[in-house]
């Protein structure tokens, strides 16, 4: 079977690039804090959402809601509402993070796909193969911090799908359970949908120096003409005693395009493309090219030269926990 | 790992040159009208911004010896055009004209821009982003744009677009397969 591509999109118009480059899926969030991509100018209204789910379907395409940060205590009904709304618009299916919210999705709309969002961490059978009896979850998104043999052993144990990142922004840590961005911030992806939101971002240029700034914290200083990356804690390069160095990772993106025969035969059904939070043409250059590779391995063709180093975070990339050297 | 970098065409400096003698007044009176003009035929843009529908961008096309500010202004913009920084802006992005006219017609990704330097935020940078994308949603097409304003020149102004941008590499209008959809 063909391994399903499945594309984020953070407007309405990178919806449309998607759907026309030839994803198979598109995945995206309301415009508040019920998704982890909750950034200034990105997301959908209601009416938008409906839209697109139509605009998707007469093309062919599903639409995946997700719906993934951590409800706050006596605000779960702005999380019950996103769910409800979702299946109103039409979505295929919604991803979801929160045990409680699931038994929600579970009970009161139990017609509705629900996916296991990676922001769960769930990372061994056992745990996927309880989420599916508990609550019906047809689909896993595996955390970024397993290699493909681990993903193999999870796929020989479980009769869930699982859905592994291929393309961009590389979250190193086991999500759903990092707080990094609260400390210097405030906020952090699990309660607000954003790590290191922009709103708590500067760059300055200090001489010849870009300096960025998270929090007043500063997190990189790179000299004119270095690639400037985003400032997230774990990707940060740091003073410690007399060593300076990247404490966790490099300011690197993930992109595991040489490696979708492994994913393939180690029983994976879907690559997702992270960046709901990137251009229309960034959706439209990464889809295009995935799904290139992707027909060209159902047709036994050798895979195309990656073209995506450019899109990279530090216009470099590395292919991750995929391959153990990384750890 | 793997490196590359993106080649972005700058503007010809004798062309350039001449901007310099070119009265600002009359320039920033056609920019407020064009840029209302749009946010008429995309309502969307402004509402995208949301709270940050009333702050100042200054826009500095770095090939350029003027700057423009776009003063948001709650959905009825105002741009002028300054010889230097008028330094009252909450987010400056700066970047060649072409990179800015790449940016604005989804040529290029804002965020691979800004990687490899091509593109340099300051100040606010949640509105920048705000900005980025709300105008990266409204699929605009300035020199359509422009070609709606023209009358009778419409046709030619087109044409004149499309010869520009083969010659000179400069994204000055949407993707012909962008606008098919």
């Amino acid at each position: 079977m063909v391994m399903e591509i499945v594309c984020p999109a953070g407007t309405p118009a990178a919806l449309r690039a998607a759907v026309k480059a030839g994803a198979h899926t598109v995945y995206c969030g309301f415009a508040d804090e019920t998704n982890a991509r909750n950034f200034p100018g990105l997301n959908f209204s209601r009416a938008e959402m409906t839209e697109g789910i139509a605009f998707a379907h007469s093309h062919g395409s599903k639409v995946l809601v997700a719906i993934n940060t951590f409800p706050r205590a006596g605000a779960e009904t702005i999380w019950h509402s996103a769910v409800s709304d979702a299946h109103a618009a039409g979505a295929d299916a919604v991803i979801l993070a929160d045990v409680g919210l699931l038994a929600y999705a579970a009970e009161d709309h139990s017609d509705l796909r629900r996916h296991l969002s990676v922001q769960a961490a769930a990372a061994n059978a056992d745990v996927i193969n309880f989420y599916a009896e508990a609550f019906g979850v047809k689909r896993v998104v595996l955390p970024r911090v397993l290699s493909v043999q681990e993903i193999a052993a999870i796929n020989a144990d479980t009769d869930v799908e699982t859905e592994v990142f291929v393309f961009g922004g590389l979250c190193v840590m086991a999500e759903g359970r990092c707080s990094l961005s609260s400390y210097a911030t405030g906020l952090s992806p699990n309660m607000n949908g954003v790590c290191s939101p922009a709103t708590h971002v500067e760059y300055t240029q200090e001489g010849g120096d870009l300096a960025a700034r998270l929090g007043g914290y500063t997190i990189h200083r790179v000299a004119d003409g270095e690639p400037a990356p985003y400032p997230t804690l774990c990707k940060g390069c740091f003073h410690a005693g007399k060593k300076t160095g990247h404490v966790f990772e490099d300011a690197v993106s993930l992109n595991a395009e040489q490696l979708l025969p492994q994913l393939r035969d180690a029983g994976v059904t879907a690559l997702k493309i992270e960046g709901r939070q990137r251009s229309r043409s960034y959706v439209s250059q990464v889809v295009k090219n995935f799904r290139a590779a992707v027909d060209a391995l159902e047709a036994g063709r050798t895979l195309p030269e990656g073209m995506l180093a450019r899109l990279a975070e530090g216009q470099a990339s590395t292919t991750g926990a995929y391959r153990k050297t990384w750890r | 790992m793997q490196q590359s970098n993106i080649q972005i065409p700058t503007f010809p400096r004798s062309a350039a040159l001449a901007l310099r003698v070119l009265p600002l007044l009359p320039i920033s009176a056609s920019l407020t009208a064009f840029s209302r003009r749009i946010t008429k035929r995309s309502p969307g843009l402004f509402r995208r911004l949301g709270e940050y529908d009333r702050k100042r961008f200054i826009l500095d096309p770095t090939d350029l010896p003027i700057l423009l500010r776009l003063d948001a202004n709650g959905g009825i913009p105002i741009t002028t055009a300054h010889r230097k920084d008028p330094g009252d802006g909450d987010a400056k992005i700066a970047g060649s004209l072409a990179a800015l006219l790449g940016l604005v017609h989804g040529a290029y990704d804002g965020d691979a821009l800004f990687f490899s330097r091509d593109l340099v935020i300051e100040g606010d940078t949640a509105a920048a982003l705000a900005l980025r994308n709300a105008i990266d949603d409204a699929e605009l097409d300035l020199a359509e744009e422009i070609a709606a304003f023209s009358g009778p020149l419409a046709r030619p102004v087109r044409r004149l677009a499309a010869l520009a941008q083969r010659i000179t590499g400069v994204a000055l209008m949407r993707p012909e397969e962008a606008m098919s959809w």
